[in-house]
């Protein structure tokens, strides 16, 4: 366990900001049962979001952040985008390097922890926009998929680009009138959780973050597998409600809406993937 | 953990561990026949590497295959091909992150698609090493010799180091780690070769012993976090300057910036110590007639001396430049002070190296500097072209 990184030197706890302090304190290391039932009485990992009041994206980090097995000895890669305005705020060790190439960085982290640390389960999580996952990153979303890398890629899908102005993407939905799609967009959206299959994943699921709870669950299946067998992907719907023109308390219930729709819950787990999380289950830690 | 102090004897591969100045200077040598890929093998497998990406592109692919090769036997501890070398540079950057002493290989094309990832890899301040075995640009389509690349490379805050010679790249690749990776440097480095002329050109070469190698990387002393989780976050990775719109942000980037280049001219003294000075000179001193080159120019350079002094008595010399990133303005300035035509002979149509000593001179040299022969796409430059160029100038 690395957590002990996150210890404060006595003599300076006076001076150290006091979030600091508090991740020693009252956050959560080495227990793989933590989870969102923490959240309202544990310090989280993220100190505080800079996206818009009341973006799902925000409330799908903290659930995120919040279920990680393995807090002190995860690696959170990231891209451009919305996401990358609250990596500074992760307490946690996160990259950001190019817009596109997160799940190249994260096969080259994931590989040499493997080499470096080879009796240390360090895992690796990709989270990035639908614009960095399936447009321009799509080639090395892909290719490590393909190469099996044992490293979990969570997407986070506005159906738009956000952080730009609110552009059309490869995740649009057909027909939604975006900026660079004036006419409306013209091809379906990508079905990215069925390319995820594909591609070799072992698990994959797609849901929205309205349930918490399911997103705990999601997510340490998803990690879990990554770690023992080869890659996940997990496909959450983080609706934009600055660019499809809702009010800040809407976002759940667009959310809930779309639970029934596009987003209902779908998941897939390899006869492999069922093993593994049927160990884990019986070690109390799903 | 598999973390190797310097003081333990040996590395993962068996091999006696020996410093930098054991390795290139001390070390018995070996006379061997090879080529410039052969050379970069075995300069990797004395090097303690961590880890590896490839892609194929000609020229670079040999050396690719055979960085494999040492990874199947046990000398590399990663090693794999990438998707295209946009995705190799930045799955190298991640093996850097995390700890590894990297190694990779591109091309022409290659280093082009892979561009955005340079000053990515100098701004993330990982020592990553690229052999660059430099060859045309698209388009039209061309394989062939021509260094046009290493101009677009100037200005990514990497180190650019040039090897004339298969022996060069052997010592310049072990020197490119231990320069480096040295604390208060701590960029990547560059280092390249003419392709073809270099990569597939059988030359004699002196190898130390194969059982000895570099100290292995270590990553805790990296002027940044290392992305392992064993210790804490740096204050950057939750605060980066570059995502607030405030003034200080703004300064921040910039000094960030500068710190990049300042770091590559700490690493003068170093480069000086491990590549025996930056710049190395062939023929007489005092010459009037002054050509300054890098690469395979060099090497047609010091045989253009050779007949200049032969068939037409005139005395000239060659300042070989092996930096071009940190510059040798001081050496360059110092070896022309009698110059009266400063010729530089170039493979690539736009001159990037008269460029550059065009400016390091400016004002401080009164020598006619002359930017020829430039041959690119393949062509070779001959002794004679030289000789023809020189004699249409000073007569």
């Amino acid at each position: 366990m690395a957590y002990k990184i996150y210890k404060v030197n006595e003599e300076f706890k006076d001076i150290v900001p006091e979030e600091v302090v508090e991740l020693e304190e009252k956050a959560t290391w080495g227990n793989p049962k933590r989870g969102v039932m923490d959240l309202p009485v544990t310090k989280e990992l993220l100190e505080e979001h800079s996206l818009c009041a009341g973006c799902p994206e925000s409330a799908a980090i903290r659930y995120i952040l919040a279920s990680l097995p393995n807090p002190e000895d995860t690696i959170i890669v990231n891209s451009t985008g919305c996401t990358s305005l609250v990596f500074p705020h992760i307490s946690l060790h996160t990259v950001h390097s190019l817009f596109g190439n997160q799940n190249s960085v994260a096969s080259g982290i994931k590989r040499v922890l493997e080499w470096r640390f080879p009796d240390k389960a360090k895992d690796v999580v990709v989270l990035a926009g639908d614009g960095a996952t399936v447009d321009i990153g799509l080639d090395y979303t892909l290719q490590s998929f393909f190469r099996q890398e044992k490293i979990t890629t969570i997407c986070f899908d506005n159906e738009v680009y956000a952080n730009t102005g609110g552009q059309e993407s490869g995740l649009t939905p057909k027909g939604h009138v975006f900026k660079m799609a004036p006419k409306g967009k013209l091809f379906d959206k990508v079905p990215m959780w069925q390319l995820a299959i594909d591609s070799g994943c072992h698990y994959v699921a797609r849901l929205t973050v309205s349930s918490p709870k399911k997103v705990e669950r999601v997510i340490k299946e998803a990690i879990y597998v990554a770690r023992e067998l080869g890659p996940t992907y997990i496909h959450l719907y983080t609706p934009c409600i600055l660019e499809i023109g809702l009010n800040s308390d809407d976002g759940l219930d667009e959310m809930r809406s779309r639970d029934k729709e596009r987003f209902a819950f779908f998941e897939y787990k390899t006869p492999h993937a069922e093993e593994v999380i049927a160990k884990y289950k019986a070690e109390g830690l799903l | 953990m598999r973390m190797i102090e310097n003081k333990v004897e040996k590395n993962w591969a068996g091999q006696r561990i020996v410093s930098p100045d054991y390795l290139l200077f001390e070390a018995p040598r070996e006379k061997h026949f090879m080529t410039g890929s052969e050379a970069v093998k075995e300069a990797v497998k004395r090097a303690s590497v961590d880890a590896s990406v490839s892609y194929p592109i000609t020229p670079q692919s040999e050396a690719a295959h055979l960085i494999g090769e040492l990874w199947a036997e046990g000398y590399v501890g990663v090693y794999f091909r990438g998707e295209n070398e946009f995705g190799v540079m930045s799955e190298v950057a991640g093996a850097a992150m995390a700890g590894a002493r990297v190694i990779t290989t591109t091309s022409g094309p290659g280093t082009l698609r892979a561009f955005e990832n340079f000053p990515m890899w100098s701004g993330t301040r990982i020592p990553v090493q690229l052999v660059l075995m430099a060859r045309g640009v698209n388009s039209p389509l061309s394989i062939q010799p021509d260094n046009l690349e290493v101009d677009f490379l100037l200005d990514t805050g990497c180190m650019i180091w040039y090897a004339e010679n298969v022996q060069e790249l052997f010592d310049m690749i072990l020197a490119g780690f231990a320069v480096a990776e040295q604390p208060d440097v701590h960029v990547p480095v560059i280092t390249a070769v003419d392709g073809f002329f270099v990569s597939h050109t059988r030359e004699a070469i002196y190898l130390p012993p194969d059982d000895i190698a570099l100290p292995p990387y270590a990553p805790y002393k990296s002027p940044m976090p290392v992305i392992d989780a064993e210790i804490p976050p740096g204050r950057f990775l939750r605060d980066p300057f570059v995502m607030k719109s405030n003034y200080i942000s703004y300064a921040t980037h910039a000094s960030w910036q500068w710190e990049v280049r300042s770091a590559i001219e700490r690493s003068r003294p170093y480069a000086k110590h491990y590549l025996k000075g930056l710049t190395e000179e062939f023929g007489e001193k005092d010459s009037e007639v002054v050509f300054i080159a890098c690469g395979t120019a060099a090497s047609q350079a010091k045989e253009a001396v050779r007949m200049l002094e032969e068939t037409e008595g005139i005395k000239s010399k060659v300042v070989k430049l092996k930096t071009i990133r940190p510059f040798p303005y001081e050496e360059i300035l110092e070896a022309t002070k009698n110059a009266k035509y400063i010729f530089i002979p170039e493979f690539n149509v736009v001159g990037w190296l008269e460029r550059e000593v065009r400016k390091a001179l400016y004002k401080k040299s009164d020598a006619e500097i002359i930017g020829t022969p430039r041959v690119a796409g393949g062509m070779t430059m001959p002794k004679e072209i030289i000789v023809r160029e020189v004699l249409e100038y000073i007569k």
